[in-house]
């Protein structure tokens, strides 16, 4: 259970326009073990989705450029593989579903021929078995009628059930991780929860780690093991889920935390905001990223940049007081913590 | 109750199907909304929920006549809306204004946010260069912006920003209804809150009256006072916050409560997984709408179609089950 | 009144604005483009200027004198079969390059952009009126349509304006047409409509300025077109009245001389080929610093 799959590094992502560099990720490291599953939270321009598109040295380059860091993915480093070797790699032992499950299939080809070239990709089989094999997953992903559907184009799919072929295809091939970038976040609520059902159920089946790329912390809460938290390109907080919800340490968390609308917010109080909006990449970022939106920020978050510090098991934070001696105290005693309390 | 500052009955908008043949109309039409009825009373939020292709967004536009509907009526203040001739139609709509989804396509890229703002006062012939533009830096800060934002352009903003900009402008001619339609679907958590408490600070300041379409149970429960789930063009269930959240009567309604996802790691939620997706609405299933998806679906439900049926405290759903209690 | 008080403290935003200025940057950085708008700017002046320019009187004859060398007794460019200073004639060609290539886009925007705003806008039975009728006057042969044109109005530059004008209609009523489509279906038209404005403000305040990047595009490619067409009218003697010096009507007194005085033909040859590249050339670099797509 606890052997290492990923260990991504001080991962560096930098995007090139005309003469100005946006640092898109700066510095993101993480460990992923088989069969765990991680959520990787920010809004948008956090770099959560160029995080996880470079994972597959995905990124168009140029402008985009990996410009510093290590993946280490089942013993290799994926940053020193040839192309080739790493297009044996992506599909394969990696897979990817996108946001928008429309425009990832090719509209011209029928739904079964793309999963039927998936696997013939990767996997020395002859073209019967291989149609074979995408019936099953069909099947599997819980399309009915796949010998008929089979022979149907991506449009005459529903949205869910696009996302659907789209994870037979990513899972042909029984892959040891499998990134998914928002996968729910175009569908509706209800065909969501089946989504997100599905992948719960897959995972048991094919043993396989999932990063889950999401602005929702619902789904986080629904699906991951371990947490990411990414603001404007660097992580600011990383744990597991239960750490992170019931001990949260950085300020932005805990913002991202209180914004969050749920059942137990009063319909009578303000919603909890952060102000302002996150800062223009652009720009050189001297200290702490979210010094200028932080309620606790000091001198010297504006001036030195906070290093990721231990301050719970498993559980480390980018921040200038929160470190296993200093302890910063939350300000507002909000709904959030309320839930708790009374929980 | 006080008579209702907005009164829509048995509105019906079906957009007909381009027909194979030329020059002949075809019989197939898509019934976007079927048949809706609602009251809207002064100083409340109406949230109106349901999945892509409910008919959530049309009806919204009906409303305030964007689309013309093929039946039914809309009463402001008394006055039918459909049918009234363009002049006094144009002056009414000065009361009923709209917020739309999609802060990035909803500003036209080549007008200052000034401009923009002062649109509907040089449409509509109101006030000279400086009093307009006295009203605009008025706007501003009462949305959260600056004076100064008044000589930008769109591309300036972030998406937050621009949703304020267009509160702003929805704003600037007193209006009496606001619909505002998926206002923060398409923005960043933390700065959906600060539109919500936005729209909230202003409703009590201005006494507005809110129509709040959204797809997010959460946003609609903490904005709204009554709600309307619709499903293919119909309300299937409508009541108060309360009666909707803790004592849902349509089978739609408590599947789509319990996809809400998880509010804490430790949540033990029971779920009602439904099958399939929201049908084609060219050819709606027979009976109820829903029946295909429903988990308690009978014999009936396919043959016939369940009226709206009041279970008391304003609260009604149409559903087979309920006659059978 | 204080709402938003919600320490909503915006940061100023530090987007650099997309202004002319830059458009301007982006069209000098690159060289062709450059190149273009050098070649466009020197058409213009030497327009402008021309009297100034030109050395000798353009249609002066002096038999004694034709047929000069490029530099001979002050001639730049040698004389022609009537004595005529080539250099001189090529300066005021210039003239009626420019005004018939710019006038006749001018014409030809003018009234496509209304057809094309109508049929866009409108759609239904207007467009597909308005739409065949392109249709129609795009099947003629460009040149057909212009030399009808002309035997039905008669010579002069005003009719060489307009007969290759209305060539140019369907061409901008299309592009137009296609650029209101899509910006009619822009959120921000729907805000508008809901706001309760009328259909002419639309048009004019919101579909227009939005549509106008490609239409400017499509225009400057389009004088290179117009510019060839008049050359090609002249050629033909369809076009400027003679003695009136014209590129096209240069190069046709010069075909009789290719093998004897080859200048005469390949200089107003020449002067129509950098032109027609230079406008192009600036075209394309226009495109590209309008497009938001290249920007990277």
């Amino acid at each position: 259970m606890s052997e290492e799959l990923l260990k991504v590094e001080n991962l560096e992502v930098q995007f090139k326009s005309g003469s100005a560099i946006t640092k898109a990720v700066n510095g993101v490291s993480f460990t992923l073990n088989r069969r765990e599953n991680i959520g990787i939270v920010g809004e948008s321009g956090s770099g959560k989705s160029v995080t996880a598109t470079s994972l597959l040295r995905l990124i168009p380059s140029p402008p985009g450029k990996i410009s510093g860091g290590a993946i280490h993915f089942d013993g290799k480093d994926l940053l020193k593989l040839s192309e080739k070797e790493m297009k044996s790699i992506r599909g394969n032992e990696i897979s990817m579903i996108f946001q928008d499950p429309l425009t990832s299939l090719n509209p011209v080809f029928t739904v079964g021929d793309q999963i039927i070239e998936s696997i013939k990709t990767h996997q020395k089989v002859s073209k019967k078995e291989a149609k074979k094999k995408a019936i099953e997953m069909l099947k599997l992903v819980g399309i009915p009628a796949p010998e008929k559907r089979i022979n149907m184009y991506p449009h005459e799919f529903s949205g869910g059930m696009r996302q659907r072929v789209m994870i037979a295809i990513a899972l042909s091939c029984n892959p040891k991780l499998l990134i998914a970038d928002e996968p729910t976040t175009a569908l509706d609520v209800t065909v969501q929860a089946q989504i997100l059902d599905l992948m719960k159920r897959l995972q048991d089946e094919f043993n396989t780690a999932i990063i889950m790329i999401t602005h929702d912390l619902g789904v986080v809460w629904e699906l991951c093991d371990k947490v990411l938290v990414m603001y404007a390109g660097n992580v600011v907080e990383y744990g597991t889920v239960k750490e992170i919800y019931d001990q949260p340490k950085h300020p932005y968390t805990w913002g991202l935390l209180d914004s969050q609308i749920t059942e137990s917010v009063s319909e009578d109080q303000p919603l909890t905001t952060i102000p302002g909006s996150p800062p223009d990449l652009r720009q050189e970022i001297t200290g702490c990223p979210f010094a200028a939106r932080c309620a606790y920020a000091q001198d010297v978050c504006f001036t030195n940049k906070p290093k990721m510090t231990e301050v719970g098991e498993n559980h480390y934070a980018a921040c200038h007081f929160q470190t296993k001696e200093n302890r910063l105290d939350r300000k507002e005693k909000t709904a959030h913590d309320r839930a708790i309390v009374t929980s | 109750m006080t008579e209702p500052l907005l009164q829509v009955r048995e509105l019906k908008k079906h957009f007909p199907l381009e027909s194979p043949i030329p020059f002949v109309k075809s019989r197939l039409s898509v019934k976007a909304v079927d048949g809706v009825s609602f009251d809207v009373y002064r100083g409340e939020t109406l949230g109106v929920v349901g999945e892509s292709g409910c008919g959530k967004s049309t009806m919204a536009r009906l409303v305030n006549q964007l689309i013309t509907p093929s039946s039914g009526t809309v009463q402001f203040k008394g006055e039918n809306l459909i049918g009234m001739d363009g002049k006094k139609l144009r002056e009414t709509r000065k009361s009923i204004q709209m917020v739309f989804q999609d802060p990035y396509a909803s500003l036209d890229p080549r007008k200052t946010i000034g401009e923009l703002i002062a649109e509907p006062m040089v449409i509509h012939r109101i006030g000279d260069k400086t009093s307009q533009k006295k009203r605009v830096e008025e706007l501003l800060e009462v949305v959260g912006l600056s004076q100064y934002h008044a000589k930008r352009y769109p591309h300036e903003f972030s998406g937050g920003q621009r949703q304020r900009i267009n509160i702003a402008r929805a704003l600037v001619l007193n209006p009496d209804i606001i619909i505002c339609d998926e206002p923060v679907s398409a923005l960043d958590v933390s700065v959906q809150a600060q539109v919500i408490n936005l729209l909230k600070e202003l409703q009590r300041e201005f006494d507005l009256t809110y129509i709040f379409i959204s797809h997010d149970l959460n946003v609609v429960r903490y904005m709204c006072d009554r709600i309307a789930v619709m499903y293919l063009g119909k309300i299937v269930e409508m009541g108060t916050y309360k009666e909707i959240y803790e004592d849902p009567k349509h089978p739609y309604t408590k599947a789509l409560l319990s996809a809400i996802p998880k509010e804490n790691p430790h949540d033990r939620k029971e779920r009602i997984i439904l099958k399939d997706s929201v049908p084609n609405p060219i050819n709606p299933p027979s009976g109820c709408h829903f029946h295909e998806r429903c988990p308690v679906a009978m014999d009936r439900c396919k043959r016939e179609a369940p009226q709206l049926i009041d279970t008391g405290n304003g609260h009604i759903a149409s559903c087979h089950l309920l006659n059978e209690q | 009144m204080s709402t938003g008080q919600q320490g909503i403290v915006l940061e100023q935003t530090q987007v650099k604005t997309k202004n002319e200025h830059s458009l301007f940057r982006k069209l000098i950085r690159n060289r062709f483009a450059a190149f273009g708008l050098f070649v466009i700017l020197l058409l213009i002046l030497t327009a402008i200027f021309a009297p100034v320019i030109a050395t000798y009187p353009p249609n002066k004859m002096n038999v004694t004198k034709s047929l000069l060398g490029i530099g001979v007794e002050g001639h730049i460019l040698g004389t022609d079969n009537y004595g005529r200073d080539i250099f001189s004639r090529l300066v005021y060609g210039a003239r009626i390059s420019m005004l018939v290539g710019i006038g006749a886009v001018l014409f030809g925007a003018v009234v496509g952009t209304l057809l094309g705003v109508i049929s866009g806008y409108f759609g239904g039975k207007w467009d597909s009126i308005i739409m065949r009728f392109m249709d129609g006057l795009s099947a003629f042969p460009f040149i057909l349509l212009a030399i009808t044109l002309m035997s039905v109005l008669g010579q002069g530059l005003v009719n060489v304006i307009i007969a290759i004008g209305v060539g140019n209609i369907p061409g901008f009523a299309r592009v137009v047409r296609g650029q209101v489509l899509s910006v009619k279906h822009s959120e921000y038209i729907e805000v508008t409509r809901s706001l309760g404005a009328k259909h002419s403000r639309i048009i004019f305040h919101h579909v227009l300025p939005n549509s106008f990047a490609p239409l400017i595009v499509y225009a400057t490619m389009s004088i290179a077109g117009a510019i060839i067409s008049e050359a090609s009218l002249s050629f033909l003697g369809l076009g400027v009245q003679p003695p009136t010096a014209s590129w096209g009507s240069m190069l046709q007194d010069g075909k009789d001389f290719l093998v004897l005085n080859p200048h005469m033909a390949t200089i107003p040859g020449l002067a129509i080929l950098i032109t027609v590249v230079g406008i192009n050339l600036f075209g394309d670099g226009l495109r590209d610093a309008l497009d938001p797509k290249m920007k990277a």
